[in-house]
């Protein structure tokens, strides 16, 4: 077959084929895989709850509650009805790759259970390691009402990982932005 | 395979590999191999879209009026890099959040571009597929190579097990960007020794 000559109504027409091909392939690919997108990042989600709350009989996403003007979803667990602990899910802009997002844990004595990072664009093998146990295990135990949520650098208590202090100080701020959330939030608890 | 094929499909992985060779797609190359996991991951999914590249624009090689091939060809493999994103999102959800950005960045991988304008717009499809799977098999091996030589040095695991204990300390440079371009020529100066270039 003789190639197709370049006249200007042959390349309008391929161009248009080639494009509108391609925009219908795309949008039947988008729409068979919008549902499990969906899904993954809910179970994703889902997972880092059951992670660090432990154990809970209701379903925490019926009872998402949102902060207005802070990018805060708290997911209250509950056990015979009793709300034994609160997944907050957050986010903090200021690591090194951008947004970091996480899920913490706390119990209603303010006691933090740890945190499960679930979005993070960090260094591999450097930033990354703050999901790693040996930074995050520092969290456990800390107490919500009164601890003071800080690198050492900054005057706090937490070590940050070596060589990634700009993105040990972005999950110590989300924390942070986490833990203010639960100080409103079991205020606003208390009156129920 | 009668000989011809044999060398489109070979020269690929040795003689004209697109990374210690002809020094193509720098981009990815240096960006995602911080692991051997991502070096890997990363070739496959240039492998596949290569392949699936070179197949289609050697199909309608002759339906695509020459002075606009450039932007068809672009168009093309967009197409298969946004379909091939969504349904690792979808369906490979561990690995998507690894390659996260780099995932899009290989529509604008010079050899993709490249093997389609300088191939597969030539060649029949066969030949256009044993060259897209020759080069392809040729990026993954140097992007799995620099990946753990990497992950080895910088972190001091491999495939991400940890062998120097949770207190070693790795020569974290490697990990980072200008141990990238340090690992990378290293690895040239090895290749060119066996290939015996540049003499």
């Amino acid at each position: 077959m003789k190639p197709v000559k370049s006249t200007l109504f042959n390349m309008i027409a391929a161009m248009l084929i080639v494009a509108s091909g391609s925009a219908i392939s795309i949008g039947y690919v988008y729409k068979i895989t919008e549902q499990p997108i969906a899904e993954s990042k809910n179970r994703k989600t889902m997972n880092a709850i059951a992670e660090v709350v432990g154990n809970f009989d209701n379903n925490p996403f019926d009872e998402k509650t949102e902060l207005s003007n802070k990018p805060v979803e708290l997911y209250p667990a509950r056990e015979n009805n009793t709300i034994t602990s609160v997944a907050i899910k957050t986010s903090n802009n200021e690591g090194f790759g951008g947004k970091i997002e996480l899920i913490l844990g706390i119990l209603t004595d303010g006691t933090i259970t740890g945190y499960k990072i679930i979005e993070q664009n960090e260094t591999p093998g450097l930033g990354t390691k703050v999901s790693e146990n040996k930074f995050s295990k520092q969290f456990v135990g800390m107490n919500a009402y009164t601890d003071n949520f800080n690198l050492k650098k900054d005057g706090g208590e937490i070590d940050a990982v070596t060589g990634a202090t700009i993105s040990s100080r972005a999950v110590v701020n989300a924390v942070k932005t986490a833990v203010d959330a639960y100080n409103k939030f079991a205020g606003a608890v208390s009156h129920e | 395979m009668n000989n011809q094929s044999w060398n489109n499909f070979n020269k690929g992985i040795f003689k004209e590999n697109p990374v210690f060779v002809m020094m193509l797609g720098m981009c990815p190359t240096l960006g995602v191999t911080t692991s051997l996991n991502n070096g890997l991951g990363m070739g496959l999914a240039t492998l596949f879209v290569l392949v699936l590249s070179n197949l289609t624009i050697s199909l309608v090689k002759n339906l695509i009026p020459s002075m606009v091939r450039i932007p068809c060809y672009i168009v093309m493999i967009a197409s298969f890099v946004t379909v091939i994103n969504l349904l690792m999102e979808a369906y490979l959800p561990e690995l998507h959040s690894q390659l996260g950005i780099y995932i899009p960045l290989i529509v604008v991988n010079c050899i993709i571009l490249g093997r389609a304008e300088a191939f597969a717009s030539k060649n029949n499809l066969w030949q256009s597929f044993l060259d897209a799977l020759g080069m392809g098999i040729g990026f993954t091996i140097a992007l799995s190579l620099l990946g753990g030589i990497r992950e080895i040095l910088g972190a001091g695991s491999i495939m991400g097990w940890n062998f120097i204990g949770e207190n070693g300390y790795p020569i974290l440079l490697f990990i980072m960007p200008p141990g990238a371009f340090l690992a990378l020529a290293g690895l040239i100066v090895i290749f060119n020794k066996i290939s015996g270039a540049g003499k």
